[in-house]
């Protein structure tokens, strides 16, 4: 498979949602969207410190992925977790205020860009760690079997993981134990700079992952309702007790790998073909085209993520910084008082 | 009652206690198995299954990482390394991951997660025979405990599957008392008897093991044993050492040392691990840096040389601690 190949894969549309669903799935993209350009544009201005791995371009993997979970699972995220965060449920403005380091962010500050987390939304801080994630979603995936049948974990990931030894390891005992786990692989091509191509000698990912003896598929991580239907199937399996999945889903960073990256490292033609799929396109051209909703609601749609957007990153930040000393706290469990 | 059994029944007792403890490493629930490397989980699976005592893969890093999520999300896992030194294959987990993320959630996670493991040159070689208390100790945000008596080993370990924190159990080889095919040879004979009864030991308390008046020996595992060998034979010489042992490294019981030293004056610290960057060194550190007014004298370390271990049992021993370095490291340090 080459990176053009993902064309092969969409030669019958999926099956669209429910109206109300489909739509959602939008709405979800398009707060990711307006989010990440906007935290670019603070991060470019100097407003937001440290270092930001950003999502503009995958958004259409967490959309589908998450709309099948509850309040009740979990997922498990990398460095690049704004998307998976926000598509789980973590309100925007808990975001925007650990991205600047405030005492109201998701994390209290104590987290950052790197380790979006929250404990009411079934999301431990995300390990960025290339691949750290994946043996804690094996666990999480254990105490959902053994305590909270019907209960799920999705474990995000990229490309880059496939080729360390935890996800190996992880994806193995998933597999042993049946346990309730999606292992949800964005081969967005690159890790970091360095090409599938040139680090996996079969670079179909799913083709490698079958050999645990686990249903993979491989689809169009760009058009969300493919995702969609692949994750329904996968999630499905996790909840009836049938065991884990591997669902990968080729897509494409519409940002660079990390804060002013400029991916001077990419093929041109390749950036093109990609680029021209956007997945908010895609979708947008879809859900018009099937007449499943007009375009004056989709821009509605992107008026009020703009909106919320804005209020968050306001929010966040004016929301107080926590002074330094409290930088000796939560190292030990503190009960809630 | 030995170390190995002690273990054994503070982890029946537990996970009959608490429905959410549960066991998991390698080679343990093998009917016909050891019960782990050192048979401490031997025959649980009988009363537990084998859902609650779950063997896995060699896969460190896998079973330590699933033991983290485990523990995020309901469970109070008790893992175990086969020996310490393949903690080294799950470092990303036992690093990054276990303890940081209580932190790195601003307290709003918890990881009430308990790993053990086998520590000690024991006639296996380098890659069997690390003392790695300090790369942990060094960590914030695990506890480190260090049990060297089976009433100890019963009472630490039930408090530390009690704590909402990661905990580090390092245990000593050549003294768990493992019968049959897991018998080592040149093991301490450490038994005693262990109410039956629920007790605790805190994490964080110290225990004298034996007063005297001219040194404080601060020991653990094999080498508290060879201290109180060689306090034996000094005080046939009229030489009192006083012997501590810290029970747990985190937190590190520094009211009773200070205590111990305000009666001494005299500090030194016995490790089986590699003396450079060993947990020996904080220690004296931490005292000559705060309470340089208890010292009478330098402060010493006794430690293994900065080697790895080999093989061959003369070089072995050579390179280990035994009662007459330590001896005679007490009778340079009072000038006799």
């Amino acid at each position: 498979m080459n990176v053009f190949d993902v064309t092969r894969l969409c030669h019958s549309p999926p099956p669209m949602p429910a109206a109300d669903t489909a739509v959602a799935l939008y709405r979800t993209m398009r707060r990711i969207r307006t989010f990440e350009d906007k935290v670019y544009q603070y991060f470019q201005e100097g407003r937001i410190g440290g270092t930001v791995h950003q999502y503009q371009g995958q958004e259409a993997v967490a959309a589908g992925v998450c709309a099948h979970l509850l309040a009740s699972d979990y997922i498990t995220s990398t460095h690049r977790p704004h998307g998976h965060a926000a598509a789980k449920g973590i309100p925007l403005r808990a975001m925007a205020a650990e991205l600047f380091g405030s005492a109201l962010g998701c994390c209290r500050g104590y987290g950052g860009s790197m380790h979006m987390g929250s404990a009411e939304h079934g999301i431990p801080p995300a390990s960025a760690i290339v691949a750290g994630g994946v043996p804690i979603a094996v666990g999480i995936g254990l105490s959902c079997q053994m305590l909270r049948r019907g209960s799920l974990v999705a474990c995000f990931f990229g490309d880059g993981a496939f080729n360390n030894g935890a996800f190996h390891e992880g994806a193995n005992m998933c597999a042993i134990w049946s346990l309730p786990v999606v292992l949800v692989c964005e081969n967005n091509f690159y890790g970091a700079s360095t090409h599938v191509t040139l680090v996996n000698k079969i670079p179909c990912l799913a083709e490698r992952a079958a050999g645990y003896g686990m249903p993979t598929d491989t689809v169009d991580g760009n058009d969300v309702f493919a995702v969609y239907a692949a994750a329904a199937e996968a999630t499905q399996r996790a909840r009836s007790g049938e065991g884990p999945s591997f669902l990968e889903c080729l897509t494409y960073r519409r940002c660079g790998h990390s804060r002013r990256d400029q991916n001077k490292y990419r093929d041109k033609e390749e950036q093109e073909f990609w680029m021209a799929r956007d997945p908010l396109e895609l979708a947008r051209s879809r859900l018009v085209g099937d007449g499943v909703t007009t375009p004056q609601e989709l821009d509605a749609i992107a008026e009020a993520a703009k909106a919320e957007v804005q209020e968050a990153l306001d929010y966040g930040e004016q929301a107080p910084r926590p002074e330094g000393p409290e930088a000796l706290r939560h190292q030990f469990w503190e009960e809630p008082q | 009652m030995t170390i190995a059994k002690a273990l054994r029944v503070a982890i029946a007792e537990e996970m009959r206690r608490d429905p959410t403890v549960i066991c998991i490493g390698e080679d343990i629930g093998i009917p016909g198995g050891w019960g782990g490397a050192f048979t401490v989980t031997w025959g649980l699976e009988r009363e537990f299954g084998l859902e609650r005592i779950r063997n896995t893969p060699i896969s460190e890093a896998g079973l330590i990482g699933a033991a983290i999520g485990a523990a995020l999300t309901g469970l109070r896992p008790i893992a175990d390394f086969q020996y310490a030194d393949f903690m080294f294959c799950a470092a990303d987990q036992l690093i990054n991951q276990a303890p940081k993320i209580c932190f790195m959630s601003g307290g709003r996670m918890k990881v009430p997660l308990v790993v053990r493991a086998p520590v000690g040159a024991s006639g296996r070689g380098a890659q069997h025979a690390q003392c790695p208390e300090a790369w942990i100790m060094h960590t914030p945000g695990w506890k480190v405990a260090v049990p060297s008596t089976p009433y100890d080993a019963k009472g630490l370990l039930k408090s530390a599957v009690r704590d909402d924190n990661p905990v580090f159990i390092f245990e000593h080889k050549l003294l768990y008392g493992s019968a049959g095919a897991r018998r080592e040879d040149n093991a301490v004979q450490v038994d005693e008897p262990v109410p039956d009864e629920d007790f605790l030991v805190p994490l964080g308390s110290g225990a004298i093991r034996r007063a005297g008046q001219h040194i404080t020996i601060l020991a653990t595992h094999l080498m508290l044993y060879r201290s109180l060998q060689a306090a034996e034979e000094l005080a046939r010489e009229g030489i009192e050492l006083e012997v501590l042992d810290p029970r747990t490294l985190v937190p590190f019981d520094y009211g009773l040392l200070c205590q111990s030293l305000g009666r001494t004056g005299r500090l030194m610290v016995v490790e089986e691990d590699t003396r450079r960057g060993g947990w020996g060194g904080e220690i004296v550190a931490e005292i000559a840096e705060k309470h340089p007014d208890l010292l009478k004298a330098p402060p010493v370390r006794v430690a293994t040389y900065d080697v790895p271990i080999a093989a061959s049992p003369r070089m072995e021993s050579f390179a280990v601690p035994d009662a007459s370095r330590i001896a005679s490291a007490a009778r340079r340090m009072l000038g006799a």
